[in-house]
C-alpha cells in the first residue's frame, strides 16, 4: 500500500457524479484500481443515485436513502476525491485544470465530462417566476413532494414518459393535476394514437386531467407572487400552485463548448468516447455519438465500459450503438414499447386490440423481422419481442403465433409460471440454484443490478439451465423500467472478443485458420489465451470446419470430453457404453456386470437413452473399465452424438409398420463419433405411435406403411420443444442421407452450444428445406462432407492415442521420496 | 513479514514430477489422504509458469484439475467458478478461497513447499 501511494499517479477528473460518470469509475475500478488519483465533481449534494428511480420516490413508494447506488464510504473506500455541490465552472485545455464554483483549480492528466443533460424551458413569461419547475433530479423531486404538503393544483407542461410519471405521482400525493401536452396523444414518441388514447383514458380514470394539443401561451403570477395559472393559447386558463415543465432534455455541453470541444446536439466523441480533445473523454447524454443521443441507462453502460478500457490505457473495445426500448414507471400501467413501431410504406403490422380489458399490442414487421412494437396492457412479452428486434430474428415461421408471445418461458423448474410479477416474494424463479423472486428483487434494487449478466452474477439465478431468463428479464424489467437490459447490437462470444459466434465462424472458413492460437491472432483476441467459454468454441470450430486438417486441443475442452467420461458431484466419473439403438447383449450384460464388481461401482442405473450407466467410477479406474468392457465409447460426455433410441419395431411389435430397431441401429453405426455444437440425440420410431419419442429429438424418425417421417429440431429438455416435419422418405438410405446432411448442415453452421432447436429457429426451417430438402445435390455434398469428417475418426476408449486423450490424467502425482 | 519467516524453519520442498509431465494449461493431482491436508492440484499456466492450490473448490468441493486453465486462473469443472491460481481466491462476485503452496521449478522438476499446517 505504502510503495504505491509514494508513486505520483495520472490525475483523473471526473465532471458528474451521476450514473454515466460513476459507472464509468466503476469499470474502471475494476480492470485498474491504482491507476488514476481520481476527483469526482457533483453540482448535486448528493452521492450517485438511481435517477430513474426518482420517479417511485416522488410517487411515495420509494425514498432518496432507497435509490442511492454508491454510498459516500464506497468513495471513500476507493480513494476517491468526491466534490459533491461543487459546480465545475471551466476546463482549462492549456493548462490541464479543471475550475470549480469554490474557487478550487484541480490539474488532470485525464477529464471524462459526464455532465448529462439540461431539462428544456419554454421560452414563455413566467417561467422563472417561483413554483415553476423541472423534473430532473432529487432537488426537484424534493420540491414537488414539498409542494403537495401545501398547495392544491399542479399543472405538468409535457405528456411524454417524464411529465406522466411526474403527473401521476403528483396526483398519487393528493393534488389536483391536469397535463398540458402540445401533441395530439401522450407520448407520441414512444406509442402509437391508439395506445395514446388508452394510456389517457387509464390516467384519467385515476384523476389526471388532458389538455391535448394545448400551447402554453404564459405563466400568471398569483397574488403571493408564486405561479398562480398557466394561460393556454386558446385562452383557457388553468390554475396552478406548482408547474412542472417536462418538455425534453437537451444535452449539457456548456463546459465542453466553452472549452473549444467540437459539439453538435452533444459533445461529439468517436467509438472509444474520446472527444476532439485526446486527453478528455465523455460519456453519457451529453454526448452525440455517431449522430445519435442517447437519454436511457443501458446505452451509458456499454459506453462506461468501453471508456473505462481505454482510461485503463488497454485500447480494446469500440462502442458501436445501441437499440433501446421503454417503458412507463407508473405503478398499475403496464407500457412498453421498441424499435420502429410508427413503420412505413415498406412494412407490416400486426395488432391486437382488446378496448374492453385494456390491452393492446402492435408489432411492425418488415421484410420477416420485427422491428418494433408497441404493447398496452400486457407487457410481459416486451422483453422477448425486444430480443427479437435486437436480434434481427426471421420471425417467418412464427408469426401466425407472434402476437400471443413467447408461450412458455420454460416448462420446467418455476412451476410452469411465465409472468413473474405475479410470482409471490417466495416463490422460486430459478429452479437450478434456488433463488427466489424476492432475492432477485431485492438484489436489483440493493445493489443496483440493470443487466441480466449482474443478476446471474450476483444471485446465480438464471446463470444454469437459463430456463427462467424471461422471467428474470421480467423483474429486471419491473424495477428498472425498460432501461433495464444492455443492448449491445450484436453479442460477442465471451469478454475476450467483441467479434459474434458467427463472425468467428466465417473467418476461419474465409481465412483458412486451423486453430485456436491462429484464430485468436486474427480476430485480434484481447487474452493471451482465452477463456473457459471460449476456447471450447474455437476448438470446435476449427475441427468442425476443417476435419483432418486441424488439429484437437484437448486442454481446451471440458473435462468430461478430455476424461470421455461424465464428472459428478464428488469429482468421481460416470461411464456409459455404446449400445447401437439401445440393443444389448449378453456378453456385455455379463461385461458390465463383472466391472461393476471389479471396481466396486456403486450404481448402475438406465438412462433416458435407453443405455446403462455406471455411477461412481475413480479416475484414475476409467482406462481399465473402458478396457474391461469391451463396448465402444457411448459419448454421454460429449457435444456429439450421444444415442438413437428405439422402439422394438417391425420385428416384433404387431403394430410395427418399419424395422425401427435395425433403422436405428444403421443411423447409430454412421453417425456416432460425430461432434456436434452441442449434443445430439435421435430417435427411430417403427410406426405414429411413437414409442421411442421422435417428437422431441434432435432428429427424430418415424416410421409409416410407406416409408419414413424425419422431425428436426426438438427438444426433451429444459423447455420441451416439439421436432418440426423436415420430410417424409421411402427407404432407409434416404433416412441416412437426410438425417446427416441435416446434422452436418448443423455442424457448419450451429453456433457452439447451441441446440438444434435453436439453430432452426434463428436460421428458419425454410433454410434448412432448402438446402436438406429440395437442393439433392448439395444435399448429397453435406452427407459426404460428414462422411469424409467422421472417416477414421477413433474411439477415445480403445484407440486413446488415435484419439489425442492425455492418458497421464489417468495417473495421480505422488511425492518423490 | 521478512523476519517472521528469517526465524521460521524453512520451507520444506518435495519434488512431485517433471515440468513436462503437466500438460501446458492443464494440471495433475498430487494425492494425499485427507487427513493429511487433501489433494493437491498442481497447474502449468502459459509461460511455464507453475502454481499448486488444493484440489477443492472453495464453493462445492468441485476438483479443481480437472478445469479449464485460462491466463492464471482455472474454471471449476462443477459450477464454473473461477479461481485465481495466484491467490486461491474466486473472482467477484463469488466469494471464498482455496489454499495455496509455495512452487518452485528447478532444472524442470517442480517441486511444491507441502506444509503439515493443515494436517
Amino acid at each position: 500500500m505504502n510503495a504505491r501511494a509514494t508513486l505520483p499517479r495520472p490525475r483523473l477528473v471526473i465532471v458528474g457524479n451521476g450514473m454515466a460518470g460513476i459507472r464509468t469509475v466503476e469499470e474502471l475500478l475494476k480492470i485498474a484500481p491504482d491507476r488514476y488519483e481520481i476527483t469526482v465533481f457533483g453540482a448535486e449534494p448528493h452521492p450517485n443515485y438511481n435517477r430513474i428511480l426518482l420517479s417511485p420516490v416522488l410517487a411515495g413508494e420509494q425514498t432518496v436513502a432507497d435509490i442511492v447506488l454508491n454510498s459516500r464510504e464506497w468513495y471513500a473506500d476507493n480513494g476517491i476525491a468526491l466534490r459533491t455541490a461543487t459546480r465545475v465552472t471551466r476546463v482549462d485545455r492549456v493548462r490541464r485544470a479543471v475550475e470549480a464554483d469554490d474557487g478550487s483549480v484541480t490539474p488532470y492528466e485525464r477529464v471524462l465530462l459526464a455532465t448529462g443533460s439540461h431539462p428544456f424551458i419554454l421560452p414563455v413569461p413566467g417561467a422563472d417566476l417561483p413554483g415553476v419547475i423541472t423534473y430532473r433530479d432529487i432537488a426537484d423531486t424534493e420540491a414537488m413532494i414539498d409542494a403537495t404538503a401545501k398547495y392544491a393544483n399542479a399543472v405538468v407542461i409535457g405528456g411524454g414518459l417524464l411529465g406522466l410519471e411526474a403527473a401521476n405521482g403528483l396526483a398519487r400525493r393528493g393534488m389536483k393535476v391536469t397535463v398540458v401536452h402540445l401533441m395530439p396523444w401522450l407520448m407520441e414518441r414512444q406509442l402509437d394514437r391508439t395506445a395514446g388514447g388508452l394510456l389517457q383514458r387509464s390516467l384519467e380514470a385515476r384523476g389526471l386531467a388532458f389538455r391535448l394539443e394545448a400551447k402554453t401561451e404564459a405563466l400568471v403570477a398569483g397574488e403571493s407572487g408564486r405561479v398562480g395559472a398557466v394561460r393556454l393559447a386558446g385562452g383557457e386558463t388553468l390554475p396552478a400552485d406548482l408547474v412542472v415543465m417536462a418538455v425534453g432534455i437537451r444535452p449539457n455541453v456548456d463546459l465542453a463548448k466553452a472549452a473549444g470541444l467540437h459539439c453538435e446536439r452533444g459533445i461529439v466523441v468517436n467509438d472509444t468516447l474520446q472527444t476532439y480533445d485526446p486527453r478528455i473523454y465523455a460519456i453519457g447524454e451529453c454526448v452525440a455519438h455517431r449522430g445519435q443521443v442517447y437519454g436511457l441507462v443501458a446505452p451509458l453502460f456499454e459506453m462506461a465500459k468501453v471508456c473505462a478500457n481505454h482510461l485503463a490505457g488497454y485500447g480494446i473495445g469500440r462502442y458501436a450503438g445501441s437499440q433501446v426500448s421503454t417503458k412507463l414507471k407508473v405503478t398499475g400501467i403496464d407500457l412498453f414499447s421498441a424499435g420502429d413501431f410508427t413503420g412505413g410504406a415498406d412494412t407490416e403490422e400486426i395488432v391486437l386490440s382488446d378496448p374492453g380489458t385494456g390491452v393492446y399490442k402492435k408489432l411492425v414487421l418488415k421484410d420477416d423481422r420485427l422491428i418494433g412494437s408497441v404493447l398496452y396492457g400486457d407487457t410481459v412479452d416486451g422483453a422477448w419481442y425486444y430480443s427479437l428486434v435486437r436480434e434481427r430474428r426471421n420471425v417467418a415461421e412464427i408469426r401466425d403465433r407472434l402476437m400471443f408471445g413467447e408461450a412458455h418461458l420454460g416448462d420446467t423448474g418455476h412451476q410452469g409460471q411465465s409472468r413473474a410479477l405475479t410470482m409471490a416474494d417466495d416463490a422460486e424463479v430459478c429452479g437450478c440454484n434456488g433463488v427466489c423472486k424476492g432475492t432477485i428483487v431485492r438484489a436489483i434494487k440493493d445493489k443496483g443490478l440493470f443487466t441480466l449478466d449482474d443478476v446471474r452474477k450476483h444471485t446465480k439465478a438464471s446463470s444454469s439451465c437459463g430456463s427462467c431468463t424471461g422471467l428474470v428479464e421480467q423483474l429486471l424489467m419491473a424495477a428498472a423500467g425498460g432501461d433495464y437490459s444492455a443492448a449491445p447490437k450484436t453479442k460477442p462470444i465471451c469478454g475476450c472478443t467483441d467479434r459474434t459466434h458467427q463472425e468467428t465462424r466465417d473467418a476461419i472458413r474465409r481465412e483458412k485458420l486451423q486453430s485456436i492460437a491462429a484464430t485468436m491472432h486474427f480476430l485480434e483476441w484481447r487474452t493471451p489465451n482465452g477463456c473457459a467459454t471460449c476456447r471450447p468454441a474455437l476448438n470446435y470450430y476449427v475441427l468442425s470446419t476443417w476435419p483432418h486438417e486441424a488439429v484437437d486441443d484437448p486442454q481446451s475442452r471440458f473435462i468430461n470430453e478430455r476424461a470421455h467420461a461424465n464428472i459428478q458431484k464428488d469429482g468421481t466419473f460416470s461411464v456409459i457404453p455404446r449400445m447401437w439403438g439401445g440393443e444389448t447383449t449378453a456378453p456385455e450384460l455379463r461385461r458390465i456386470a463383472d466391472v461393476v464388481d471389479k471396481y466396486g461401482i456403486r450404481t448402475v442405473k438406465v438412462t433416458g437413452g435407453q443405455r446403462i450407466d455406471l455411477l461412481g467410477v475413480k479416475k484414475e479406474d476409467l482406462p481399465a473399465v473402458w478396457k474391461d468392457l469391451d463396448m465402444p465409447s457411448g459419448h454421454a460426455y460429449a457435444k456429439a452424438l450421444r444415442t438413437v433410441k428405439t422402439c422394438v419395431g417391425s420385428e416384433w411389435c404387431r403394430f410395427g409398420t418399419q424395422d425401427s430397431t435395425a433403422m436405428g441401429k444403421s443411423l447409430e453405426r454412421a453417425l456416432w463419433r460425430m461432434y456436434a455444437p452441442h449434443k445430439v440425440k435421435l430417435a427411430v420410431s417403427g410406426c405414429p405411435r411413437n414409442c421411442a419419442e421422435s417428437g422431441i429429438k434432435d432428429v427424430g424418425v418415424i416410421g409409416v406403411e410407406s416409408g419414413w417421417e424425419i422431425y428436426v429440431g426438438g427438444n426433451g429438455g429444459i423447455k420441451t420443444e416439439v421436432a418440426q416435419f423436415l420430410v417424409k422418405v421411402k427407404t432407409s438410405d434416404e433416412v441416412l442421407e437426410h438425417a446427416g446432411a441435416f446434422l452436418q448442415l448443423y455442424r457448419e453452421e450451429g453456433w457452439y452450444l447451441e441446440r438444434t432447436v435453436h439453430y432452426v429457429g434463428r436460421v428458419g426451417l425454410e433454410h434448412v428445406k432448402r438446402k436438406v430438402v429440395e437442393d439433392a445435390e448439395g444435399r448429397r455434398a453435406l452427407w459426404e462432407r460428414l462422411q469424409f469428417a467422421l472417416d477414421g475418426e477413433p474411439d477415445p476408449w480403445h484407440e486413446p492415442e488415435r484419439a489425442k486423450v492425455d492418458l497421464r490424467q489417468f495417473a495421480p502425482l505422488a511425492v518423490v521420496p | 513479514m521478512t523476519v517472521a519467516t528469517m526465524n521460521a524453519p524453512p520451507i520444506a520442498f518435495v519434488t512431485v514430477c517433471r515440468l513436462t509431465d503437466i500438460p501446458v494449461l492443464g494440471a495433475r493431482v498430487l494425492e494425499r489422504a485427507e487427513a493429511a491436508g487433501g489433494n493437491v492440484a498442481v497447474f502449468r499456466a502459459a509461460g511455464d509458469r507453475v502454481f499448486a492450490v488444493r484440489d477443492r473448490c472453495p464453493h462445492k468441493g468441485g476438483p479443481l484439475s480437472q478445469g479449464i486453465v485460462f491466463g492464471e486462473r482455472v474454471a471449476c469443472p462443477l459450477h464454473n467458478w473461477t479461481v485465481d491460481l495466484g491467490s486461491g481466491c474466486a473472482a467477484s462476485p463469488d466469494e471464498g478461497c482455496v489454499k495455496t503452496y509455495v512452487v518452485r521449478v528447478e532444472q524442470g522438476m517442480v517441486a511444491v513447499a507441502l506444509d503439515d499446517g493443515d494436517a
